[in-house]
């Protein structure tokens, strides 16, 4: 699953970036983690294959070390 | 290396004090720092004469801002004051990104050859100054550099506005037809007519010192985030002429200025970067930075152009270059006005591209601030999520903001593109793309080939047509005008299009088959008439 790396946003990535940290102005810690677990679910309902979403999950988890 | 030698311009007793032949004023310039002078060459080039007005007599102190982008180096150039400003600067186009001692990646601000302007300079504040007051001064006739003349009052009256000047030789009253207030980020004018300035100002305070020391450090922008020759959040570091380097770091905003400024507490912070290699502190300030603008740029006689209309943080390079491009887009359309070839309304245009200017400067610049300061825990997890991924995966690289650096503004959105099947490169609203040609069998640049007015260029074989009163060209694989020797220009424009450009080089029609009338129609609009 090479192409998780590639860019798909573009110029549109600093638009995303803004509206993310928008979305989460005002919660606490606590409140954004759980709109990030909600975020998370949407989004993998919305890519919708099992084989990327795997590879994203080991991708996230790789990065953290 | 000798420092900077900061000499005084002089004063002179202004003629209405003095008794001397007093010219009739169209148009007053308040601030003689880069955007005033710029602007009073640029009027001069076009014929029209205007006294500068400066509250002091000496460059800049210290060296602000550094970074000219390309945009600004071929306005420079068309002003007579490019190639002298590029030769002097530290010519850069890459910029490091770096989280702790780990280099991520790196970014290429002009990847392609064919330019005769380069993607950036570093030049001290100081020397762009002292350059365009040289280049000023070869204008005699057209421009009155008036210094030590401090402005303390305005009225705005109908077909004339009035200053309020205060000199060493007491005070004067000078009556002019247009006021252009380039008078910087705290403008006094601004003030004196009570206008609002809105926006956000940032809770962070960044250390910002020149240093001279003898190091062969690369001329590339380098951008660390959480350093670790630093405690605080980020660092940057440009590289400028006569051995100085340019140090940025962020103190939080719990930092005291004051105390921060004291060499006791600069110099171990400086230590921690360049190491036992000796050095000397030119320059120091602390500063927080603002987002905000003007409502509007044009106020009845009164035109605001630059940190006077706009202000933004500095990372991103958006604050002079912006202004620059203020110039541009206003020195064609006042000398127009002025001259009684256009309509004052044009000024409202200049308003309207300036306004959208200055709101993607100012949304650029600010996105960038909050990716810099992390407000909140989460804030400061998501940005550490990105700098986690940057290492192994391009996209998140991407998202990195450590500055989203000036490029010229597109007018696209002022100009009707026609949905057609077969487009033109370059649609109108874009600033003309240089491009190599060769002229005569001497090497010459597209855009030295515009002049002052308005320019038709026909690239491709197609025969040139007689156009009155517009000058018109024809750029050729073959010959014709200019010679496309190397291939850049018909790459960049297409064969077979007709390009329509104005005197500040955007492109405000493109056509397939020029008529006269077709032209003279794109010519008017632009003039108002």
């Amino acid at each position: 699953m090479k192409d998780l790396a590639d860019d798909r946003l573009g110029t549109a990535g600093d638009d995303f970036y803004e509206a993310l940290l928008e979305a989460h102005k005002g919660l606490s810690f606590e409140e954004g983690a759980a709109l990030n677990a909600r975020l998370v679910l949407i989004l993998a309902n919305r890519i919708g294959d099992l084989e990327t979403l795997k590879a994203a999950l080991a991708a996230a988890r790789r990065s953290k070390e | 290396m000798p420092r900077y030698r900061y000499r005084r311009f002089g004063y002179t007793a202004p003629p209405e004090l003095s008794g001397g032949p007093r010219r009739d004023c169209k148009v007053a310039i308040v601030g003689a720092g880069p955007i005033g002078l710029s602007l009073a060459i640029d009027l001069a080039l076009r014929g029209v004469a205007s006294i500068v007005l400066d509250d002091n007599d000496v460059v800049s102190i210290g060296s602000r801002a550094i970074c000219w982008a390309k945009r600004t180096l071929e306005i420079f150039d068309r002003l007579g004051v490019g190639e002298r400003m590029v030769e002097k600067g530290i010519i850069w186009k890459v910029g490091r990104v770096y989280h702790r001692e780990r280099e991520l990646y790196a970014f290429d601000l002009l990847p392609e050859p064919g330019h005769k302007m380069p993607a950036f300079i570093n030049l001290q504040q100081y020397y762009v100054e002292e350059y365009l007051v040289e280049r000023a001064r070869q204008f005699p006739e057209l421009i009155d550099l008036r210094f030590k003349n401090k402005v303390v009052g305005i009225e705005d009256g109908s077909g004339r506005a009035t200053l309020k000047v205060e000199t060493p030789d007491g005070a004067y009253k000078l009556h002019t037809g247009y006021i252009v207030a380039c008078d910087g980020a705290k403008s006094p004018i601004r003030s004196m007519l009570g206008l609002d300035f809105r926006g956000q100002l940032f809770e962070e305070r960044f250390l910002i010192a020149d240093i001279e020391m003898q190091a062969d450090f690369p001329a590339d922008r380098r951008f660390w985030f959480e350093p670790t020759f630093h405690e605080g959040e980020s660092a940057l570091l440009h590289k400028q002429p006569d051995g100085i380097y340019r140090i940025d770091l962020q103190l939080g905003w719990d930092a005291d200025p004051e105390e921060e400024k004291k060499p006791e507490n600069v110099i171990p912070r400086i230590k921690s970067i360049v190491g036992e290699r000796p050095f000397e502190i030119d320059w120091v300030s602390v500063y927080t930075f603002q987002c905000r603008r003007l409502e509007h740029f044009v106020h009845g006689r009164v035109i605001f152009a630059g940190d006077s209309a706009h202000v933004v943080s500095p990372f991103g390079a958006r604050g002079g270059n912006g202004g620059i491009q203020d110039v541009d887009a206003l020195g064609w359309r006042l000398a127009a006005v002025v001259k009684g070839e256009a309509r004052e309304g044009i000024l409202e245009r200049y308003n309207a591209e300036r306004a959208h200017g200055a709101d993607e400067n100012i949304r650029n610049s600010a996105r960038t601030t909050t990716f810099m300061t992390p407000k909140s825990d989460m804030e400061k997890m998501m940005r550490r999520a990105v700098l986690d991924l940057a290492a192994d995966m391009p996209f998140a690289r991407r998202l990195i903001n450590s500055g989203r650096l000036s490029v010229p503004c597109s007018l696209e959105r002022f100009y009707d593109i026609e949905a057609i099947a077969n487009p033109p490169p370059l649609p109108p609203g874009r600033v003309a793309v240089d491009t190599p040609l060769e002229k005569r069998g001497e090497s010459t640049w597209l855009l030295n080939q515009l002049d002052d007015g308005f320019t038709l260029v026909t690239f491709g074989d197609e025969a040139k047509r007689e156009i009155d009163g517009i000058r018109h060209l024809r750029v050729g694989a073959d010959g014709g005008d200019l010679l496309d020797r190397e291939g850049f220009a018909l790459e960049r424009y297409g064969s077979g299009f007709s390009y329509l450009f104005r005197p500040d080089q955007h492109i405000c029609a493109v056509l397939r088959e020029p008529t006269a009338e077709g032209v003279r129609a794109a010519v008017d609009k632009e003039l108002g008439r």
